[in-house]
């Protein structure tokens, strides 16, 4: 498993190809449509973290040591932004999850969608995975 | 003066910005509107040469920034016809207006078992506060609804309305909708029950009629930031004899007549409503925006506005799978939609990137998005400066979104 920093310095290598907005969301959009669909049976009011504007769900497992997540949102956009998180943030080790800072947003321009955080749930989602963490970490989940 | 489009323009600075290389098209105008530059001028000249703490100091600059205030207040009361100008209240908005006569009048009038009538297209802010003063004093919060077109219910509210009622609060102006509500005959139906109405204006000061006295509003609420003028100033104007009626909101300065250990009596109107240093600034600049609109036949604005939004509704009307909320006959300013497919934030946020400045979601209006039956809608609105090039300039843009999300 890579690290989140190696996972990071790719997503941003990746955007760094795409210079025009269109061609970023496009991709981001892709990103999205090609993240493995989240199981009928986890799309639960409970696994729903509550934007303002989109749904998103969020399932979380603790597993051998590692936090595992998968996610939706009826907002193609979010769903992107899901997919990203889910890339960087899946697999790793709860210590890493929560020690390591999250750059990617900014150094993609993406940041406008965490900064706009009532609107689309994506800041919700991260406190929801690294409080998911901290659980994981001391073995109550 | 006569109404021109390019002089307006050229009158709100913000206008020349550009988004990513796109010249800003600005389309939020229900959220808030711009300013022009005389506002912005008024704002930097006041606490340039007239800062001061005003109605109590002994000083020239007290006295100047007291005048300057309250001669924004004569201007306010002339724009809506207020008979007198203590009626005009300044508070912080059109939420903090509401919040003034649920409070007061609450306390005052409504017992348990009383009545209090709202509409199911409120903003949350005309529509929270009286469901809270429901639960404090006891009594039914009822609510009209509307129709699929986005009128109101009007024969309902002729059913609801009883010897019960104590107070009716609507909007002359959905937020959401863009629906024109008959507040005249409105206002008439609740009077011959003998019910006080409170009337939100704030979507409707800046674009149609704005006479309280021809409405008979009891209540009159507004605020600066829509009309052209700063945030965090708002006007509640309310008939004297009401006002008398009323026991102060909050207590403090201004407010205040004598104060002893055992006792305190109150100031009189408008004071007795303002407690605490007001936002001195805020009048002025409000005042400015108000002159600004002073300067145009109101009929003009209105017309151009009008041809503006009949303009955005064909167009829109033209795009496959689009559909438009809000199909009153009665109508300005607000065009909302979703295209079938595609999420209101996604539409909005690839809107963004090409420069045009929508809102999406439920507009704090969430009662009337479930009678949609949607989460949210995409919403552009109009103000004094927006052109059918502009219009032309965003269904271009969702025609381009519409491509990227293969719809």
């Amino acid at each position: 498993m890579p690290s989140i920093d190696k996972i990071q310095a790719e997503i941003v290598e990746e955007f760094s190809f795409l210079p025009e907005w269109d061609e970023r969301y496009a991709y981001l959009i892709e990103l999205g449509q090609k993240m493995s669909p989240l199981a009928a049976a986890y799309r639960t009011e409970e696994n729903i973290v509550r934007g303002c504007q989109s749904t998103v769900w969020l399932h979380r497992e603790c597993q051998d040591g590692k936090v595992l997540l998968q996610s939706d949102s009826d907002s193609l956009i979010v769903k992107g932004l899901a997919a990203l998180l889910m890339k960087v943030y899946s697999g790793q080790s709860p210590e890493d999850i929560l020690q390591v800072d999250l750059s990617f947003f900014e150094e993609t321009g993406l940041d406008k969608h965490l900064s706009s955080q009532r609107a689309n749930g994506l800041r919700a989602m991260i406190d929801e995975i690294k409080a998911f963490a901290v659980k994981c970490a001391a073995g109550e989940v | 003066m006569t109404f021109n489009i390019d002089k307006v323009r050229s009158d709100f600075p913000i206008l020349q910005t550009k988004i990513n290389g796109k010249p800003l098209v600005y389309l939020d105008n229900g959220a808030t509107t711009q300013k022009p530059q005389s506002v912005i001028d008024a704002i930097t000249d006041y606490y340039t040469h007239s800062n001061a703490n005003i109605h109590r100091g002994t000083h020239h600059l007290s006295n100047v920034a007291t005048e300057a205030h309250e001669n924004a207040r004569k201007t306010v009361q002339a724009y809506i016809n207020a008979a007198h100008d203590h009626e005009v209240i300044f508070t912080r908005s059109t939420t903090e207006s509401v919040n003034l006569v649920a409070f007061s009048f609450g306390q005052a009038f409504v017992k348990p078992g009383d009545e209090v009538i709202v509409t199911a297209m409120e903003h949350h802010s005309n529509f929270v506060p009286w469901q809270m003063m429901c639960e404090r004093q006891g009594a039914k919060f009822r609510v009209v609804p509307f129709d699929e077109k986005g009128d109101l219910r009007l024969d309902i509210l002729a059913n609801m309305l009883n010897e019960k009622t104590r107070i009716l609060a609507f909007n002359h102006v959905s937020n959401s909708l863009g629906t024109i509500n008959p507040a005249k005959q409105i206002i008439q139906m609740a009077h011959e029950a003998g019910v006080a109405v409170l009337v939100d204006a704030a979507q409707s000061v800046q674009h149609i009629e704005h006479d309280v006295q021809a409405l008979d509003a009891d209540f009159y609420a507004f605020s600066g930031h829509k009309i052209y003028g700063p945030t965090g100033i708002g006007v509640l104007y309310g008939k004297e004899k009401w006002l008398d009626a009323l026991p102060p909101y909050q207590g403090g300065g201004e407010m205040i007549d004598i104060v002893t250990e055992t006792h305190t009596t109150y100031n009189k109107l408008p004071f007795k409503f303002e407690a605490g240093t007001p936002n001195v600034v805020g009048p002025i600049g409000l005042a400015v925006a108000i002159e600004y609109l002073n300067q145009f036949d109101f009929d003009e604005i209105r017309e151009h506005e009008d041809d503006v939004l009949e303009y955005g509704r064909e167009r829109l009307n033209e795009i496959p799978g689009l559909t438009i909320y809000g199909n009153s006959e009665h109508r300005t300013s607000i065009l909302a939609f979703n295209i079938t497919g595609i999420h209101h934030y996604d539409l909005g946020t690839l809107l963004d990137t090409q420069g045009i400045a929508v809102r999406t979601g439920h507009h704090c209006t969430q009662p009337v998005m479930a009678a949609l039956g949607v989460d949210g809608t995409v919403r552009a609105s109009l103000g004094i400066y927006n052109t059918k090039a502009e219009i032309d300039a965003m269904i271009e843009a969702i025609y381009k979104v519409r491509k990227m999300l293969g719809r």
